[in-house]
């Protein structure tokens, strides 16, 4: 079975590409899917009478206990046969509908026959959460179906309409489902009908399931949305919203009709709601003037008929409610197929202008005309034997008084004979509408419908024709189902004559009391426009969608100001308001354990730092305020080495320098001066929230710190690192094995951030375009000197400066220290892991060689020292970091693990080799590579921008 | 663990000034903010870690003596993250200068269009698109 299903989804998926080979005959390849699928479940039809029909279980995910759990009664067998048998037909039947012509028709043909394949889903579902999932499908599927022309306001109006009602019962249901699946213990529905949990919360959770099933089914309040989807195309009308789809909710009802029938509100609810759906459809249904309106306002009073019955839960309704649903499958895609044969051939739908056409095509008179008797419950017409049966079903309940209480039960027959009374009146308008001569209206043009046009109606009413005089081989095959509810004292039976009494009267009297309704439908029209209110759920269900939308732009506009100053604003508020408020409040100065400072020095310096913060602050001058923030980085730095971190102040002090470096290459281009910005009440609030952040953060931390009793988490490191990771520097250890991954984390982002500066500068790419000097013009008056191997010039860049740039101190300073330099940040790097150093400190002790390299040579003689792309570069560190990361896993070793190497290098002493080197190195190469870059973007690049609009200032051309 | 007072008033300035600094327009005033919050932050951790020590190496120094090497190894970590978003800050703010001739942070155009749409009690755009004529609605609170 899952095959079937999943053939359905396959034949979806490749149905846009037999339409572009086929066009529109490609409906008719669709079709054998569905049809092949139908001759499958005729074939089980004697397994499903003996009650042992197919169950299939696919185990998805065992530890989960998720299975693929599907299975076919004989319900499931019913819905079964309508699900593929219409679908095929009217699969068949858009061949004709359609034209190569029509736009969307690829997609449109995947999409039904998708549906098909979920609706069997559905069906097929022993398992809730299943159910669910192909609950929805066909939900999205039916918005898809419903937005077909996309260009169309009513078309977007309608689909959203309909997958907003739906999905909101859709929703309401799950919860349902898993509540029940969590009574009962198992998400299996047959063993959840075999031995029903009971108690409150399976009241509540039947309820919520009755609240999917309504808004599928289209039932007051949720019937609305089903005369809107009538914007699709009509052979999506007649089945998934005559046939198919909105049957689900039915299905449902009368899937758990056995086991919740007499669960407290089962009743009240859905009869209630039933009935009152089956005359407010029928009365809309007689004001439509738009057959196809009218049709669906009748579709919506038939579902509010075919819950009454089935939710009554006793053997003859159950019996007649499934000859009911078969009934209604065939008689209503019936009719809308000829509504669409009709629209097609006349242009139009509007019964005032169509006229004269039973008279010129009697044969499509003839296929409405036997489905309007069925719909109308006449003889012989299964239509009849379905309404017989159901007016029985309910007489019986009423005067047993078991079920419900005798009133009730009155009650509900009268309001289901009213209901048939309109079913007839509108059925009557129907066939007259569409097909009778009109005296004041002139014959409608026609284009005549093929043969082939006409075949799926026709099929379909001859089957609800023929299946009428079949009522025995039905009973018997709907047996099963019927045996699931409690014996009765006479056994129901489905036939044309079940003799003279109530039932017959009723029938009667509908067909008699509907058609004189017909025959003064004037008068009974002003009547009723007369009592006809404004008033409807449709408008409230647009009221409250405007509601909802007004309140989102205003909660928006509220809270969403689009400006980050207000957002820091709010987070910095909550963090003063809870953490910040929570520690002030606490804090007790009896348990506060501070001292004043650890050495007196850390005062002084962090005197200093203080009045270099507030400066910073005060600052209108963008490079005084990047001098002061650097006097507070390295103030830090200092405080780091007083409290014992040499790792922690080597690297601050670089990265301070680096930064410093950075910023005045930015700042060279930057106004002198910030923006100036008036005083307002704007700084106050900063000030505040700045004094209130500070504030909470000295509550917090003394009351944390003080709080603190356990031994830190590192009291072992320094063992470890020995032991484990072969380093004495424990911080070093701590980085590159240790915590390792964080570092692999971070250094990914240290790549990151130079992509993204290398792109907002470069802004198309990274590839600079590295050029040497032997490649370049010199300035005028300057002569180039050699670079090749053997007598190169040793810093040969700085002569492609101007004279007055160039600075022969530094060049002679460059000269002197650049080797040195990068000789200690190997030394670094190597002897990282026993004393200070190690692969970020090494990475920026090279790039302020290469910072100096740039300062006094100018961007060629960067490209003379490192003639790389940074990208590369980059790209090759974070590969040996991930390599070596990874090899210890090919020596039977975890991701990162460490393997110590002694070699010994004779007279020189032995080289202490750890595996992790090659992640520090990777480290390395990587920060290396970022100062490069910034380099290249912030020094280089906008060196030649700089230049490039001095060109043009000068005039000359570019 | 006693709480060295000097370093947790050293960095609360410092958080303070970088709030400040961070609630400002000005892109580059909003960096320098950043480097100053975040140096306030990294303080912080040497506090959580407890007293000051000798360096964390073995063979220099006992280990009941060394300062707590984990929250040095986080900062130092932050450290190098921190230079990283300097970087990229500035770029942004050379990038915004390119474009705009100013450094500032600006507000939210598409922000600003629904807040106007809230203060004059409209619907969204969006809900145009989706819905039945507005006019339907108007009539119906006359």
């Amino acid at each position: 079975m899952h095959l079937i299903v999943l053939l359905h989804f396959v034949a979806g998926l490749g149905a846009p590409w037999l339409v572009r080979r086929l066009g529109t005959r490609a409906f008719a390849v669709l079709a054998a899917v569905p049809a092949g699928s139908l001759v499958w479940a005729v074939a089980h039809t004697g397994a499903v009478r003996e009650g042992d029909g197919p169950t299939d279980v696919l185990s998805w995910v065992p530890s989960l206990d998720l299975e693929v759990a599907l299975t076919m009664g004989v319900l499931q067998w019913l819905m079964f046969l309508v699900v593929v048998g219409i679908g095929a037909l009217v699969l068949a039947y858009c061949t004709w509908y359609f034209t190569d012509d029509d736009e969307g028709i690829g997609t449109f043909a995947g999409v039904l026959v998708a549906f098909v394949g979920a609706m069997l889903g559905l069906v097929l579902a022993d398992d809730l959460l299943l159910l669910y999932v192909f609950w929805e499908l066909t939900t999205v599927f039916s918005y898809l179906l419903i937005g077909y022309d996309p260009t169309k306001t009513s078309s977007r109006r309608s689909a959203l309409q309909a997958l907003l009602v739906t999905t909101f019962g859709g929703l309401a249901m799950l919860v349902g489902l898993l509540v029940i699946g969590h009574e009962a213990g198992t998400l299996r529905i047959s063993e959840i009908l075999a031995d029903p949990p009971g108690g409150t919360s399976v009241t509540i959770a039947v309820a919520l399931l009755l609240v999917g099933a309504l808004s599928k089914s289209a039932l007051f309040p949720f019937h609305f949305w089903l005369p809107g989807a009538m914007a699709a195309p009509t052979p999506v009308s007649a089945y998934l919203h005559a046939a198919a789809m909105v049957k689900a909710g039915v299905y449902l009802v009368a899937l758990l009709a056995p086991a919740f029938s007499t669960v407290a509100g089962w009743h009240a609810s859905l009869l209630v709601l039933g009935v009152l759906t089956m005359v407010l459809g029928g009365l809309r249904s007689l004001r439509q003037y738009d057959v196809k309106l009218l049709l669906a306002y009748g579709t919506v009073s038939q579902l509010g008929f075919l819950m009454v019955v089935l939710s009554i839960g006793t053997r003859h309704a159950a019996l007649a409610g499934l000859a009911l649903l078969l009934a209604h499958a065939l008689f209503k895609a019936t009719l809308f197929l000829v509504v669409g044969i009709v629209d097609k051939s006349t242009g139009t739908r509007d019964l005032r202008k169509l006229s004269g056409l039973g008279r010129r095509q009697p044969v499509l008179l003839t296929i409405a005309g036997l489905a309007a008797l069925s719909m109308a419950g006449v003889v012989p017409l299964l239509g009849f034997v379905a309404k017989e049966s159901s007016f029985e079903a309910l007489v019986d309940v009423a005067e047993t008084g078991t079920e419900l209480p005798a009133w009730a039960g009155w009650l509900a027959v009268a309001g289901v004979v009213v209901g048939s009374v309109l079913t007839v009146a509108y059925t009557a308008r129907f066939v007259w509408g569409t097909f009778a001569d009109k005296p004041a209206v002139d014959d409608t043009p026609l284009t005549p419908p093929g043969a082939g046009f006409q075949a799926a109606p026709a099929v379909l009413a001859m089957t609800g024709l023929v299946l009428g005089f079949a009522g025995s081989p039905l009973t018997s095959q709907l047996a099963p189902y019927v045996d699931q509810f409690p014996a009765a004292e006479k056994e129901p039976y489905l036939a044309l004559w079940h003799g003279v009494g109530l039932p017959l009267l009723f029938s009667v009297l509908a067909v008699g009391v509907g058609l004189l309704m017909f025959w003064k439908r004037e008068r009974f029209a002003r009547a009723q426009a007369r009592v006809t209110t404004d008033l409807s759920t449709e408008r409230g269900y647009g009221w409250t969608m405007r509601a909802v939308d007004r309140a989102a732009v205003e909660v928006t506009g509220w809270v969403q100001r689009g400006s980050v100053a207000a957002y820091l604003a709010i987070i910095l508020l909550v963090v003063i308001g809870l953490p910040g408020m929570a520690a002030l409040l606490n804090v007790d100065p009896d348990d506060l354990r501070v001292v004043l400072w650890d050495s007196p020095a850390q005062a002084a310096v962090g005197l200093v730092i203080v009045v270099a913060a507030v400066m910073t602050a005060r600052s209108r001058r963008r490079l005084r305020a990047v001098v002061l923030v650097g006097v507070t980085g390295y103030g830090t730095a200092l405080l780091f080495l007083l409290h014992g971190a040499p790792d922690l102040a080597l690297t601050q002090v670089l990265v301070e320098t680096v930064s410093l470096v950075v910023f005045v290459l930015v700042l060279r281009r930057l106004p002198e001066y910030f923006t100036d910005r008036p005083l307002t009440w704007h700084r106050y609030l900063r000030v505040a929230l700045g004094v209130g952040v500070a504030a909470g953060v000295t509550g917090f931390m003394l009351l944390t710190t003080s709080a603190r009793t356990h031994d830190p988490v590192s009291v072992e490191f320094a063992e470890q690192a020995v032991e484990y990771g072969g380093g004495e520097n424990i911080v070093n250890v701590t980085l590159v094995d240790i915590r390792a991954w964080d570092t692999f984390g971070e250094i990914s982002v240290l790549v990151a951030a130079a992509t993204g500066v290398a792109s907002l500068i470069f802004l198309d790419t990274r590839l600079s375009g590295i050029r040497r000097l032997r490649e370049i013009p010199y300035p005028v008056g300057v002569t180039k000197q050699r670079a090749t191997a053997g007598r190169r010039a040793w810093l040969p860049a700085p002569r492609t400066l101007d004279a007055d740039r160039r600075s022969i101190v530094f060049e002679v300073v460059t000269r002197l220290v650049f080797h040195s330099i990068v000789v200690f940040s190997i030394y670094l790097l190597l002897a990282g892991h026993n004393q200070p150093g190690g692969g970020f400190a090494a990475g920026l002790v090279t790039g302020i060689a290469l910072i100096i390299r740039y300062l006094a040579g100018g961007k060629y003689e960067l490209d003379e020292a490192a003639p790389v792309d940074a990208g590369i570069l980059m790209g090759s560190g974070l590969g040996i970091a991930a390599t070596s990361a990874v090899v210890p896993l090919f020596f039977g070793g975890a991701v990162l693990q460490s393997a110590i190497v002694d070699v010994s290098l004779g007279p020189l002493g032995k080289l202490h080799l750890v595996s992790s080197t090659g992640f520090d190195i990777g480290v390395y190469l990587i920060v290396v590579a970022l100062i490069l870059d910034l380099l290249r973007t912030f020094g280089s690049r906008i060196d030649r921008q700089v230049q490039r609009e001095r060109r043009e200032a000068e005039g000359s051309p570019a | 663990m006693d709480a060295n007072l000097t370093l947790v008033l050293t960095g609360a300035a410092m958080i303070g000034c970088g709030v400040y600094l961070v609630l400002e327009r000005s892109l580059t005033r909003v960096l320098v903010g950043l480097v100053v919050l975040s140096n306030g932050v990294n303080l912080q951790f040497l506090v959580a870690g407890g007293k000051a020590g000798e360096a964390p190496i073995v063979g220099e120094a006992a280990a009941s003596e060394m300062s707590d090497p984990l929250p040095q190894a986080l900062v130092l970590t932050a450290i190098v993250i921190t230079l990283a978003m300097v970087a990229f800050v500035l770029a942004m703010a050379y990038r915004s200068w390119q474009l705009n001739d100013h450094d500032d942070v600006q507000d939210d155009v598409e922000d600003a269009a629904i807040r106007r749409l809230a203060e004059s009690d409209e619907q969204s755009d969006s809900f145009d698109l989706s819905s039945d004529e507005p006019e339907t609605f108007e009539q119906e609170g006359a």
